[in-house]
């Protein structure tokens, strides 16, 4: 049972506030955000006590998602329910930012409450909702010279183009239908990958989490089926085909996937409803099927004027055709470090010493597979004693892999039936992030 | 956010909303209302626009109705009189066609919470029950709770709650699931809604219609039911397993719960449900969204409490990830220290240790405790990070681990040699209170071996006059004493000044006091004063291994899937300690005729000893610790306890194995000559399920002491012992054991072993036969070599642990 719910901004503004029981009094937003303000660090814990109230709050799109409720309820409800609320609101508002918020509250309050009613939650289903919300969404999108990149003379569209731009994903589902929306629908294949290297370069641990996310902008489709690789094996023991198996350890699908055809040609068939769903988790762990993306090769050395040399060599194992991009590299470096010299291999890439955070960050916008990249780093230590050295490393990687699977799974076909009347499209996205990519010196 | 031109906006709303232009045109209408919202969520207090805005109501424009309920509903308590206008509008939605109009009429004449209300909504109401459109029903079932919450003390309409209960059936879930909630809430006093055999069964039943929410609600209604038989239980769980692996964690854990309290007198049930949830709670533990990943580790660690070896595989899925939060890492570790065992000791300190250095204070001393709390059972590989650490010389780092050391020292004894040695110039780099007061602790009770000791002591004494911290002054003071009992020359003279200072001209009144008990506790004598102050410096109830119990799992099930285990500090695995130990552990009597280390076991032994009296035993004088088995086969043997062994000497006795495997040439040293290593196969599988207290327990019935354990259930299970054994008049010779249980079947050493135990080794070749009982494997060193002693204490040992088996069937 949740009592109300509100949406603060990072800043403390009110956005959003809705009491659903009239058990509490409205200042308990004022009283939250200076819970949240005094504790140090910007990390609250998810469950905060006010007498006998307990705010549980989720941080999505830099904004806190709050709802008060009694101590006895279930924590996985109260959490899946704002995150839930929060997927919705992106879906309606087509993004989560303070603005979008902003900018559609009545919209927001209208879903509040159509989804709540007497702090009882009714229904998160947008195929349900899409008959009760009224109000359109305020699209943030600016207009936008590139926006007619593919327009062209007179506005006629001279090509299908073959890669969506990125913020195709990001408007409301709503616009489909009155705004004459493109009738689109996207398949995401997301994977996470955690990734310990030990300091003799043996792999410790290799986790992917991944999902297949569906993102629907047509409002009547009946049905969507969605080939994965024939190969496809779950669990250890199963192995499917001849061709290298894509392996996944657990798979786990939406409810309202239909496995008819799973078992013997891999196709899931589901009915999308609008806006963005989750259709199939996997996990993967320990093993993966291909060299982790990246491998680093670092030399330290102490030199006696008191400074700290670093030369590291960073290799990207990923195929030639491939490339990982934003790639960073976090350094943790000695506490007295007070000046950063450094020699890189390439103008795009940049570094940078971060006192705050003691650490050095590289940051290479691009890199392409099979290839390799070096940096030297000087660093002014203040009291560098050999026992400094235990306070650099572990290096941490964050980067993104677009066009790319770490298990391997691809989507062969996406059918819709019946067949769409008029243009729709239809798109496939892979994208691989880094969840915790650590490699021990 | 008060905001500044209040006055002004207010004003010039009032003025857009009563315009005539703007009311005739829908689209400004319906814009000015929405900047009345807007201000209102801004927190700017428009309640002055209250009559403006109820004109604004009458519309046809679904979206201007809603915004202007958004804001009736606000101010309605503001402006009761006013409300009353409103009324006429809603009653006549509630007859729309549009169920849609309906539904949101009905919804917000309810949401008015108003008391003066209530009579013109009931009549809607009990209308909006019959209705065709479910949605509303739905919003007329949570209609009638929030007229019960309006006026909590009228009288129920049974008419009312008949009407509900026969909703149940309604088709439509959500109705159904509203239907409980709402019957929960008017029913309260009665102890909420009734939930028999029949309504049970239809809700089961119905479950697979029901929205996770709706699944998530049901299943915690069910919680309520008890089943009338067996059969029906089972029925009901074979039913329920399905969403037990649910994907969705809130079904998962709703699941899990209700099993949980179904199955409170069926126990092997219960952990195998715990068993089963163990793929989903992983999988939640990597979800996307860090606030599930919180929940889901908080509950793991409630599931750790009753099965420690659950998850000792997975233990890499809690390695800290680089950016997740303090609050995730922090949980994390913990698990870790529940997670570890021989195979994975090496990789798990490997990644502690660089979580020390973490920019995080938080995070680098959690680690730091963490890497303690393993040293309990891996004392060298911890001590050697801990000390590695202390190079560091960062005051944060040094302070978490001289604490830690306190707090590993105060557990396990043998390392105070590692300890001592490190603390050398660690009192430059402690800057708070929490850290020196640790150091002084050490200080004080293991000052006879850290040579500086004094000079380290004489530096804080010198300092006492610009110490702020009373805490650190009271530890200073007893370390003084400490001290000087044991380096009376060195000390003396400081003690007297820091007595001097601390009485005559400290302004916090329990140091003064504190300092004056010393002082009157030295004038009646040094023997005095070391009876009150060197009482002890362990902990006498913890072996050498951590082996925290297994708790049974009512323990925790009832705060399971609540807020409870999310709250900071809610799963504390040990009492903080933040003082010194013995003030967190200590005993309210404490017997000051104890001798150092684990010496409680004698009264324990004495008193079981009077309870088995009944066995004939009873003429034995009972301070002779010694019990006769009416078991033994061969002449009468005796187990005892006395002298005792520290578990650094057995540790040292036990060790001279491994030496004398390394060189199987030499025959090791001369003492070797005078033991013999067997081993031996017992055949009781369940033995290792039993809790270490019970097994304790009746190890000290035969006087063997048991003086380490790893927890139940997990894997390889190890239990070491000791005792002395002696035959008739022989000489007495010293049996040390070690039970050990991998789960595989057990394979004798290569030639050492000796076929003595005929039932044993029968055992043995039984399970070698068909590779389906499991045995645990038995090691004993027994000096002065005795071959009938062994075989005694061997029969002794079997029928100990087959006892055992019995009980645990």
């Amino acid at each position: 049972m949740i009592s109300q719910v509100f949406i603060l901004s990072s800043k403390g503004d009110h956005l959003i506030y809705k009491d659903f029981r009239g058990e509490a009094r409205s200042d308990v937003v004022g009283t939250f955000y200076e819970k949240v303000t005094s504790l140090s660090g910007d990390q609250p814990p998810v469950v905060m006590k006010h007498k006998d109230l307990h705010f549980v709050h989720v941080r999505q799109g830099g904004l806190y998602w709050v709802a008060t409720t009694t101590s006895d309820s279930s924590p996985f409800t109260v959490i899946e329910f704002l995150n839930r609320f929060a997927a919705l609101v992106k879906d309606y508002c087509g993004s989560l930012s303070e603005k979008a918020v902003h900018m559609n509250f009545a919209l927001i309050y209208e879903l509040l409450d159509e989804v709540l009613d007497f702090g009882y939650i009714q229904t998160t289903s947008s195929d349900v909702l899409k008959n009760f919300i009224q109000t359109e969404a305020v699209s943030l999108r600016p207009f936008s010279l590139f926006d007619l990149s593919n327009v062209g003379l007179f506005g006629a569209e001279t090509q299908q183009s073959k890669v969506a731009p990125s913020s195709a994903a990001t408007r409301p589902i709503q616009s489909s239908r009155e705004q004459g929306g493109k009738s689109e629908i996207f398949v995401d294949v997301i994977e996470r990958l955690s990734v310990v290297i030990g300091s003799n370069g043996v792999l410790m641990k290799a986790d992917v989490e991944g999902e297949i996310r569906v993102k629907c902008y047509m409002p009547n489709c009946s049905e969507l089926r969605i080939g994965l690789n024939e190969e496809f094996s779950i669990g250890k023991s199963q192995l499917r085909g001849y061709g290298a198996a894509v392996r996944v350890d657990e798979c786990s699908f939406h409810q309202a996937v239909r496995l008819e055809e799973f078992d013997s040609h891999r196709i899931l068939r589901l009915s999308p409803s609008q806006g963005e769903q989750t259709v199939m988790q996997y996990q993967l762990s320990d093993e993966l099927p291909s060299a982790p993306p990246f491998r680093l090769f670092p030399t330290l050395e102490r030199d006696g004027g008191g400074r700290l040399l670093m030369y590291l060599k960073l290799r990207c194992d990923l195929p030639p055709k491939s490339a990982a991009i934003n790639v960073s590299a976090t350094i943790p470096v000695p506490k007295g470090s007070v000046s950063l010299s450094q020699e890189l291999s390439s103008p795009d890439q940049s570094a940078e010493l971060r006192p705050q955070s003691r650490a050095v960050v590289w940051q290479i916008p691009r890199f392409t597979g099979g290839s390799q990249l070096s940096a030297l780093f000087k660093l002014e230590v203040s009291g560098l004693s050999s026992a400094s050295m235990l306070e650099v490393g572990p290096v941490c990687l964050s980067f993104e892999l677009p066009k790319f699977t770490a298990t391997g799974l691809q989507i062969r076909f996406l059918r819709l039936s019946p067949v769409q009347p008029g243009p729709s499209q239809r798109w496939v996205r892979y994208v691989t992030h880094s969840d915790s990519y650590t490699i021990r010196l | 956010m008060p905001y500044l031109g209040n006055e002004e906006t207010v004003k010039e709303l009032r003025r857009a909303l009563s315009n005539p232009n703007i009311q005739c045109d829908q689209l400004r209408y319906r814009n000015t209302v929405l900047r009345v919202i807007r201000s209102m969520s801004q927190g700017v207090d428009v309640s002055g626009l209250f009559s403006e805005m109820v004109k604004a109501c009458a519309t046809v424009d679904i979206v201007q109705k809603k915004l202007v309920y958004v804001f009736l509903c606000s101010y309605a308590a503001v402006n009761p009189e006013l409300s009353l206008l409103v009324i006429n509008t809603l009653r006549k939605d509630c007859q729309d066609p549009n169920p849609m109009v309906r539904s949101l009429a009905l919804r917000n004449m309810t949401n008015l919470r108003l008391p003066s209300l209530v009579e013109y909504v009931e009549q809607p109401l009990t209308a909006g029950l019959r209705d065709r459109a479910a949605c509303v029903r739905r919003v007329a079932v949570l209609g009638w709770a929030k007229l019960h919450h309006l006026q909590p003390d009228s009288e129920i309409d049974a008419v009312v709650v008949n009407e509900l209960y026969s909703l149940l059936r309604d088709p439509d879930p959500v109705v159904m699931v509203n239907c409980l909630r709402a019957l929960e809430e008017i029913l309260k006093e009665e102890g909420g809604v009734a939930i028999n055999k029949p309504i049970t069964h239809h809700l089961l039943n119905r479950l697979k219609e029901c929205d996770l929410w709706g699944q998530c609600e049901v299943l915690r209604f069910l919680q309520r039911y008890r089943p009338k038989s067996e059969d029906e239980l089972f029925d009901i769980l074979s039913l329920l397993d399905a969403s037990l692996v649910s994907p969705h964690p809130p079904v998962m854990a709703a699941t899990l719960s209700l099993f949980l309290s179904l199955c409170s007198g069926v126990p092997s049930v219960s952990l195998a449900a715990l068993e089963r949830v163990r793929g989903p709670l992983l999988a939640a533990c990597g979800s996307g969204s860090r606030e599930m990943k919180f929940a889901a580790l908080c509950h793991i660690q409630l599931l750790l409490r009753s099965i420690p070896g659950l998850l000792g595989a997975h233990y890499k899925r809690f390695f800290c990830g680089y950016a997740e939060p303090a609050y995730i890492k922090q949980r994390k570790m913990q698990v870790l220290v529940e997670l570890v065992n021989d195979d994975n000791v090496g990789m798990l300190l490997d990644e502690l240790k660089g979580y020390c250095t973490d920019v995080n204070p938080d995070t680098a001393q959690t680690a730091i405790s963490a890497i303690g709390r393993i040293g309990r059972s891996y004392s060298d590989k911890c001590l050697e990070i801990l000390t590695g650490l202390l190079g560091l010389k960062q005051d944060h780092i040094t302070s978490a681990v001289v604490q830690t050391m306190r707090d590993l020292i105060w557990v396990c004894p043998q390392c105070s040699d590692t300890v001592c040695s490190s603390l050398e110039g660690c009192e430059e780099t402690l800057q708070d209170s929490q850290g020196r007061q640790a150091l002084l602790w050490l200080l004080g009770v293991y000052g006879e071996r850290i040579s500086s000791a004094p000079y380290t002591l004489e530096g804080f004494i010198d300092e006492v006059k610009s110490e702020i911290s009373p805490g650190v002054k009271m530890e200073l003071l007893t370390a003084a004493v400490r001290l000087f009992l044991c380096r009376p020359a060195e000390t003396q003279d400081m003690l007297g000044r820091l007595l001097h200072y601390c009485i005559e001209e400290e302004a916090d009144m329990c140091v003064r006091d504190q300092a004056l008990l010393y002082y009157r506790l030295l004038l009646c004598g040094l023997d005095q004063t070391r009876r009150v102050l060197q009482a002890r410096r362990s902990d006498p109830s913890l072996g050498v291994f951590i082996g925290r119990p297994a708790e049974p799992v009512g323990q925790w099930a009832r705060s399971f899937n609540t807020l409870e285990p999310l709250k900071d500090g809610a799963v504390e695995t040990e009492p903080a300690s933040r003082g010194s130990p013995e003030h967190v552990t200590f005993d309210p009597k404490p017997r000051s005729d104890l001798p150092e280390t684990l010496s409680c076991s004698y009264s324990e032994t004495g008193r079981s000893e009077d309870g088995d009296g009944d066995g004939g035993d009873g003429a034995q004088p009972p301070d002779s610790r010694s019990a006769v088995m009416a078991s033994s086969t061969a002449a009468p043997l005796s187990l005892s306890l006395s002298p005792p062994l520290s578990p650094e000497e057995f540790e040292r006795l036990w060790l001279q194995r491994q030496a004398l495997q390394d060189e199987p040439g030499c025959e090791g040293a001369r003492e070797e000559e005078d033991c013999v290593w067997v081993e031996e196969c017992i055949e009781c599988p369940t033995v290792p399920h039993c809790s270490p207290q019970s097994l304790q327990a009746a190890m000290q019935l035969v006087n063997i002491q048991a003086l380490a354990f790893t927890p139940p259930q997990a894997l390889p299970w190890r239990v070491y012992l000791y005792t002395h054994a002696r035959r008739g008049t022989a000489r007495r010779s010293l049996v040390l054991g070690e039970l050990l249980y991998t789960g595989a079947a057990c394979r004798l050493g290569d030639g050492r072993a000796e076929d003595e135990q005929t039932e044993a080794t029968a055992a043995g070749r039984a399970e070698g036969e068909d590779g389906e009982r499991r045995g645990i494997k038995v090691t004993l060193r027994l000096q002065p070599r005795d071959e009938t002693c062994l075989r005694g204490f061997l029969s002794v040992l079997t029928t100990v642990l087959n006892t055992l088996t019995e009980h645990s069937d």
